[in-house]
Order: structure tokens, then sequence, then C-alpha cells
């Protein structure tokens, strides 16, 4: 358990793999557009989807 | 409760020792977080880093505008703007303005097939350790320091996108007419 005080945290440099197409959860893109612009206009809510196309992976 | 009374005290204990080393994993920040960026000189940290052909240091570069760029293959806004740093390099770079452009990909391979399809007019450094962008305190991808003749940092800036470049740039214009 003292191990873990070891872990640090991800630095946004690090994040390659995350931002490949494999890691986000949806397949075809034209069909994310559609679901994050519903999202956003009845939410309010946005990114959260992918690292890499929003670059800083907070948006 | 059902269970004996032993037994709830060790898992409370565990539940209390787990809690304790939580707030230790949590409010860890990076502990080698050189305040230089932010600190009191905002003096930008030097660095010794491999280039495309020979190695790349800031201080030779002392006396110029720089436009500090922390990039990675993998990100998309870094794509954009390379056509755009290509552009404000050729534009400014008899009024003393060099761009260098830090990558900081794991693999070097990922770095080089980024720039056979995206070339760079301007320097390329290669920080697959990630020590500069640590020592500069990048929070996203790509980050951006404006660096003054003096040395010191100017501006900062996180992420890219179009709207950005009427601004960074007049912010470029700005510093190399202001004289050091």
């Amino acid at each position: 358990m003292t191990a873990c005080a070891g872990i640090q945290p991800v630095q946004p440099w690090e994040k390659g793999t995350l931002a490949k197409a494999e890691m986000t959860f949806e397949g075809d893109p034209l069909d994310n557009n559609f679901t994050e612009h519903i999202y956003f206009s009845k939410e309010g809510a946005s990114g959260g989807s992918g690292v890499g196309g929003g670059g800083c992976g907070c948006n | 409760m059902a269970g004996s009374l032993p037994r709830n005290r060790f898992l409370l204990t565990l539940i209390v020792l787990s809690g304790m080393h939580f707030g230790n994993i949590v409010f860890a920040q990076d502990h080698d977080f050189s305040a230089s960026a932010e600190g009191s000189e905002n003096q930008a940290p030097d660095f010794d880093l491999p280039g495309k052909q020979v190695n790349v240091k800031l201080s030779n570069s002392q006396g110029k505008l720089v436009y500090l760029d922390f990039w990675a293959s993998w990100c998309g806004p870094c794509r954009q703007s390379f056509p755009w740093m290509n552009t404000i390099q050729e534009k400014y770079r008899s009024q003393g303005f060099e761009v260098i452009a830090v990558n900081l990909d794991a693999q070097h391979e990922d770095a080089q097939k980024f720039l056979a399809t995206t070339p760079a007019k301007f320097t390329v450094a290669f920080d697959s350790q990630g020590q500069t962008p640590r020592q500069y305190g990048v929070k996203g991808m790509p980050t951006s320091y404006l660096i003054g003749r003096d040395g010191k940092i100017i501006a900062r800036h996180t992420g890219f996108s179009a709207a950005d470049r009427d601004k960074l740039e007049q912010k470029i214009q700005t510093s190399l007419e202001t004289p050091q």
C-alpha cells in the first residue's frame, strides 16, 4: 500500500497511446459528431470523447 | 452489526490507512515541478536537445524572439499549427525571430512519420524523456511559449485553433517591435 504513494499523475505529453482512434468509444466519426452535438445542445456538455483530436485533452 | 468486534476494528483501520495514502496520491503533484516558468525570475529554462542535424540549445537563440512550441505526432491541433508556424518563421526570420518546436513523442519514429507528411521549415528538437515540458510546466498539448530577446517568458498559450492564429501573430509582432 505504501508503494501506491509513488504513483505520479499522467502528464499531458504522455497521452500518445490514449490519443489513438482505437481508444475512443465511437466507431463512426459522423455518428460521433451527431452524438456530441446532441450532448452539447441538450446538456451543455463537451469533451471527454478522446484525447488527440482536441489537443489539450480538455475538450 | 453482525460482525465480531476485532474484525470490524481491523476493517476500520484498513479504511483509515487507505484514506491517508489516498491523500498522498491525490495531492502528490510532481515534486520536480520547477517554478521557473511562473516564478519570480520568469527566465525560460535552458535546454540542450538533439535536433534534426545538430543539438538545439535555447541559449544559442539569445537575442532573438523565440516561439517555443511543444508538440507530438498524435496531437491533432499540432498538425494544424505546423503550416502556420512555417509561415510566421519565414515572415519574421529577418527580424530576429525563431520557431523552436520540441517534439515529445516517446517513440522517435512517430515524430519522423509526422514530419514526413507535415514538413517543418523551422528548428525541431526531440525530447522523448519529457524533461523540458516538465521544467516549463506544460499543462496541455500543444503549448507554446513566447520568449523575449532577454530570455524571459513573455506569454504562454495552450492549445491551437484557427482563431488563435491572428492573436498569436499580433503578440509576436508587438514583441518584435518592443525594444529590449
